[in-house]
């Protein structure tokens, strides 16, 4: 048998919280909760698993299909398991002129991956501009975001990560 | 020409303790314009903004009070606000300190313009990556329903007013306004064809303003104060002060609230803004608006970072983003970076754009890694015309601006630094070698 999707604990947290974002759109808008929905159910699993998709189709009344185009067209969804940490550098113009292609370089050498690549600790990428060109350069861990970043700062930011 | 003295509206409580809270807000007299605002019939509210002249602040700069008359008053159907923080094109970095520093200024904007505009349900989406913002907006909304300023009264009037902080997922197509209520209707970012523009037909198909985070936390001051007051801060065409963001090689980077005559040159140099470049450093050129604005040169500088003495220029004020590229920087690889973030960010449904964007990245890849062949630079510039001819600004062949986004850089790049193009061809190779960006800050 296949093993559930959610421990007891998530399936009541994702219950109660499904609810909760329902409540803000119009009854015959439930689609409208998808963004959220899919929000709720990676930071219950880390990623959207296939069947987490299925479920969260069906409480909003949509095919999977609607729900797998959804997560599909957004960078911040993972359709695949990464690693604990997802790692994004910013390497647009205001960070690069602050030294960001060379910070990327640094973590690439010091994690041991290319951006793009991923192992079960760490996905590495380059993205698009964090907001936060005056303090370049800048890098988010997962949803911690950290900046105005030295040699020193990156060394003692992943020194410190469980 | 400014009547009023000027002075810092909107950042004024930034960096101080736990100005993000109801009660450091209040003390500063915080809602009193929503208190002044609910004394009036909402017609007169839009009068008021309207004489204010406050302009958009998400990049387009259009007149705030003129898009909320567009609202049709008698529709049967509900209304929604839509607040537009999904704040991500390269060189925009203000709507954050907003949230961060002052979320209840926005707030108390959108219970104003929810007032004047027949709104009850108000949508904030802020862009995904923003956790602490959306924390703070997220408490901040939170003591609002507590303190009778949203839910069932609004400060005991009979008035109901929800609002919910939505998260996007990445996106930067979704801060186009069409894209953002697609978004928000739990689609893809697709942006709509226009007309019908929102204000008609919006979210669910509803009557719908978007208003940019700047903008609506700009809207108490309006009432607080007075229109006239708010006006005077400004120029004949633009009223109150701007955040401006000052990235890129300057000494003292920041987002920066200034006087609307304020020129670049002042920002750039002035001790309480940028201080200038790092020593020896000169001017190469600079990004006026976002990384979508055509480029300025250092002798073009001495201008106000204003809508229409921008425009002049025949580039935008945007979102207010400067970027400045300093003598040591390589256009083409400056070009082929806000070039990838375009591709990046393409949604993909318009053919011009889908494939443009990509092939000018290839093509600047190239040329910058000493593979360009004659003739690439000719191409460069017909993908750029085909995704949106250039001048004019804003007549692109695409459903969406993010296609004349896309194309303007290139165009602009090409028509003051053809020269350095031409040379990475020539010379087969980056003529600033492994330094493209110069010797600046610890990474360099």
């Amino acid at each position: 048998m296949a093993e559930p999707l959610f421990t007891p604990e998530e399936q009541k947290k994702f219950d109660a919280e499904i609810a909760e974002i329902l409540s803000h759109y119009p009854a015959d808008r439930k689609s409208a909760a998808m963004l959220p929905a899919l929000r709720l159910l990676q930071e219950l699993k880390g990623w959207l698993p296939p069947e987490g998709l299925k479920l969260v189709a069906s409480r909003l009344n949509v095919t999977p299909e609607r729900a797998y185009e959804v997560a599909s067209f957004y960078v911040m969804y993972h359709l695949k398991k990464p690693g604990k940490y997802t790692v994004d550098v910013c390497t647009n113009l205001s960070c690069s002129l602050w030294g960001a292609e060379k910070m990327l370089a640094y973590l690439e050498q010091k994690l041991g991956l290319k951006a793009g690549e991923s192992n079960e600790r760490f996905f590495l990428r380059e993205t698009e501009c964090l907001a936060s060109c005056g303090t370049a350069p800048c890098l988010q861990i997962n949803e911690e975001h950290h900046e105005s970043l030295t040699k020193a700062k990156v060394d003692a930011i992943f020194d410190k990560l469980p | 020409m400014a009547t009023t003295a000027f002075e810092p509206i909107i950042s004024s409580a930034w960096g101080k303790p736990n100005s993000w809270t109801l009660d450091e807000y209040k003390k500063r007299g915080g809602y009193k314009g929503l208190e002044k605002a609910l004394e009036l019939a909402p017609a007169q509210i839009i009068d008021e903004v309207k004489k204010s002249n406050l302009r958009g602040r998400g990049g387009a700069g259009f007149p705030t009070g003129l898009k909320w008359s567009f609202v049709p008053k008698d529709s049967p159907k509900p209304k929604y606000l839509a607040v537009n923080g999904d704040e991500s094109e390269p060189g925009t970095f203000k709507d954050r300190y907003i949230l961060e520093n002052d979320p209840h200024m926005m707030l108390e904007g959108i219970a104003i313009a929810s007032y004047a505009l027949g709104v009850h349900t108000c949508y904030v989406y802020l862009r995904g990556e923003f956790k602490l913002q959306a924390e703070r907006a997220n408490a901040a909304i939170k003591e609002a329903y507590a303190a009778g300023i949203f839910g069932k009264k609004m400060l005991g009037k009979d008035y109901q007013l929800d609002c919910y902080v939505v998260r996007g997922a990445g996106a930067y197509i979704c801060g186009e306004e069409t894209a953002l209520l697609e978004s928000l209707e739990g689609k893809k970012g697709w942006p709509r064809l226009k007309p019908p523009f929102p204000a008609v037909v919006g979210l669910f198909g509803c009557p719908t303003v978007v208003n940019n985070v700047e903008t609506l936390a700009s809207v108490p001051h309006v009432f607080t104060r007075g229109s006239a007051w708010y006006a005077g801060l400004g120029t004949d065409k633009s009223g109150g002060t701007r955040l401006v963001c000052l990235s890129g090689t300057v000494n003292r980077p920041g987002v920066y609230e200034v006087p609307l005559e304020a020129t670049f040159t002042q920002l750039i140099f002035d001790d309480k803004y940028g201080r200038g470049l790092p020593a020896g450093r000169k001017i190469k050129a600079v990004i006026p608006g976002g990384s979508s604005a055509p480029i300025l040169s250092p002798d073009e500088l001495d201008i106000a970072m204003e809508f229409e003495a921008v425009k002049v220029k025949q580039t935008m004020a945007g979102s207010g983003g400067v970027i400045v590229m300093d003598d040591t920087t390589c256009m083409v690889r400056s070009l082929w970076r806000v070039a990838r973030f375009y591709a990046e960010e393409s949604c993909g449904q318009c053919t011009p754009c889908r494939e443009g964007t990509p092939w000018q990245t290839r093509l600047l890849r190239k040329i910058e890694e000493g593979r360009g062949e004659p003739g690439d630079v000719e191409i460069l510039s017909n993908v750029a015309s085909s995704i949106a001819p250039y001048p004019p600004i804003g007549l692109g062949n695409t459903i969406c601006a993010l296609g004349d986004a896309a194309a303007l850089p290139t165009h602009s790049f090409l028509m003051r630094f053809r020269d350095e193009f031409e040379a990475h061809i020539r010379e087969h190779r980056c003529p600033f070698g492994d330094k493209p960006w110069g010797a600046f800050g610890e990474w360099s």
